[in-house]
């Protein structure tokens, strides 16, 4: 648990803004490794159809999962870098040492590799749901449902990142430890769009996501901080 | 009283009561599955329904049963270890962690064996079978992270992290695949059987998990005696224990 500080709310308001905009300008300086996913997700979407054929029906049943496949992938292959820089060069250890309360760091890098990563595929997402056919209703659905639960792959990582910080072979656990976390994710966003695509009203599931993103926040920054702690101990 | 049980949270305290109770455990074990199958192969009815073919519970539910229940188990050890900086805790669950993921295993096969006969599929995506398969990977990825990290006292707390963010998730990946489940309807096949069961039937499936429960405790205790040895061999009493044991053979 971060440990309490002498610090006040303020201190708190201005540390989560300045380690956002600290972590965007790193991104922007290299910019592939942002594309990079962003390609990744729509190459992996874009092969389903290559594997399955073309049939428009199955692709439309299966467009949803694809896609929210195709987006926890792209997070679990862009969890590692989240804190391997920082932990190469010794910030992160002065980032543990430091007043400021470790949550709100981990917290302000869970939401800049959100900004980063899971905003881009959201956004990206309808396009892929074009090329399966969907309706404009079932797009909007899926681009709702990537919103909200997208942020759970960064908070949820982050604890799993932290984990395999340092650790031999750590992007394939990485993989290991993560993606049956991210099983209610995958049943809430897909099953949204498909509940969608059949008439029913997709907000029961896209409130369970919203549950679970609210779970999540409390969990995986907790879980971050405590690893995070035992990596560099 | 509870100094003196306190006392055995020392691996050196510890070693030899689990090696004095490993055999009262087995035995234990042993006699209860005996009297288990007996019951479940000559005593238990043939189902109107499933025939012969149900016989498979009296392996399938305990070994369900425990699966569950050691990750609890694993996850409340985790959480001692890393809320009061105990070594044996850490050692206990990764002693626990491969009985577990063999159970884990065990059901889901036995499952697939019984899912045959049954409903005509050795595997369907029925709720409880694909929880089941999320958690033998959650068990993977506790045994995959302590397996990865070398220092034992880092990978014994990275690995309580892990099974404290699992074991809040379990119940909530339980429902999220029910939910989904139902909405596929892919399946509709239900694991719920007649509501009255054959007393013969429960009694040799209560046997059965009382020794799935034995003998886990068996292995635990055996597995976490090898850990002590392992991390403690520098000890000065890990060397007298050597020398008792070359004494004594």
């Amino acid at each position: 648990m971060p440990a309490p500080s002498s610090c006040g709310a303020d201190a708190v308001a201005q540390t989560f803004p300045l380690i956002v905009r600290r972590e965007l300008r790193l991104a922007l300086r290299r910019k592939g490794d942002v594309l990079n996913v962003l390609v990744f997700f729509v190459v992996v979407a874009s092969l389903f159809p290559l594997g399955v054929g073309p049939e428009p029906n199955q692709l439309r049943a299966m467009a949803a999962g694809v896609v929210w496949i195709a987006a926890l992938l792209a997070a679990v292959l862009s969890l590692p870098r989240l804190f391997a820089a920082d932990y190469a060069d010794g910030t992160l250890e002065q980032m543990l040492v430091s007043p400021q309360p470790l949550v709100v760091i981990v917290l302000a890098k869970a939401a800049a590799h959100w900004l980063l990563t899971g905003l881009p595929l959201a956004l990206a997402a309808p396009l892929i749901g074009l090329q399966y056919d969907l309706p404009a209703g079932a797009l909007g659905v899926l681009l709702g449902s990537l919103l909200i639960g997208t942020p759970v792959l960064s908070l949820l990582g982050a604890a799993g990142a932290a984990l395999t910080l340092g650790v031999r072979g750590g992007g394939a656990l990485l993989g290991l430890l993560v993606l049956p976390l991210f099983v209610p994710v995958l049943v809430f966003g897909a099953g949204a769009v498909t509940s969608s695509l059949i008439g029913i009203n997709p907000s029961a599931h896209l409130s369970l996501l919203g549950a679970f993103l609210a779970v999540s926040s409390l969990i995986g920054p907790w879980a971050a901080c405590a690893a995070l702690r035992v990596a560099l101990d | 009283m509870t100094s003196d049980l306190f006392r055995f949270a020392a691996p050196q305290a510890f070693f030899p009561l689990a090696g004095k109770l490993i055999p009262w455990f087995s035995v234990l074990a042993g006699v209860l599955a005996l009297a288990g199958l007996y019951v479940a192969f000559f005593v238990a009815p043939t189902d109107h329904q499933q025939g012969e073919a149900y016989r498979i519970i009296f392996i399938h539910v305990p070994a369900a049963w425990m699966s569950m229940f050691l990750y609890v188990v694993m996850a409340c050890w985790a959480g001692l270890g890393l809320a009061l900086n105990t070594r044996l805790s850490g050692m206990m669950a990764s002693a626990i962690a491969p009985t577990g993921a063999m159970f884990t295993f065990v059901a889901l096969w036995s499952g697939a064996l019984w899912g045959r006969p049954t409903w005509g599929a050795y595997w369907v995506w029925d709720a409880r079978l694909t929880s089941e398969l999320v958690l033998l990977f959650l068990y993977l990825g506790f045994i995959a992270l302590k397996g990865a990290i070398p220092d034992p006292a880092r990978a014994d707390r990275a690995g309580a992290i892990l099974a404290l963010v699992g074991v809040v998730n379990v119940p909530i990946i339980y429902f999220s695949v029910q939910w989904w489940n139902t909405l596929h309807q892919g399946a509709s096949v239900s694991l719920t059987r007649a509501p009255s069961m054959a007393a013969a039937m429960l009694a040799g499936m209560l046997l059965m998990a009382l020794a799935a429960w034995m003998y886990s405790m068996a292995t635990a205790f055996c597995r976490v005696r090898s850990i002590i040895l392992e991390r403690e061999r520098d000890a000065e009493w890990v060397r007298m224990t050597k020398e008792q044991m070359q004494a004594a053979a």
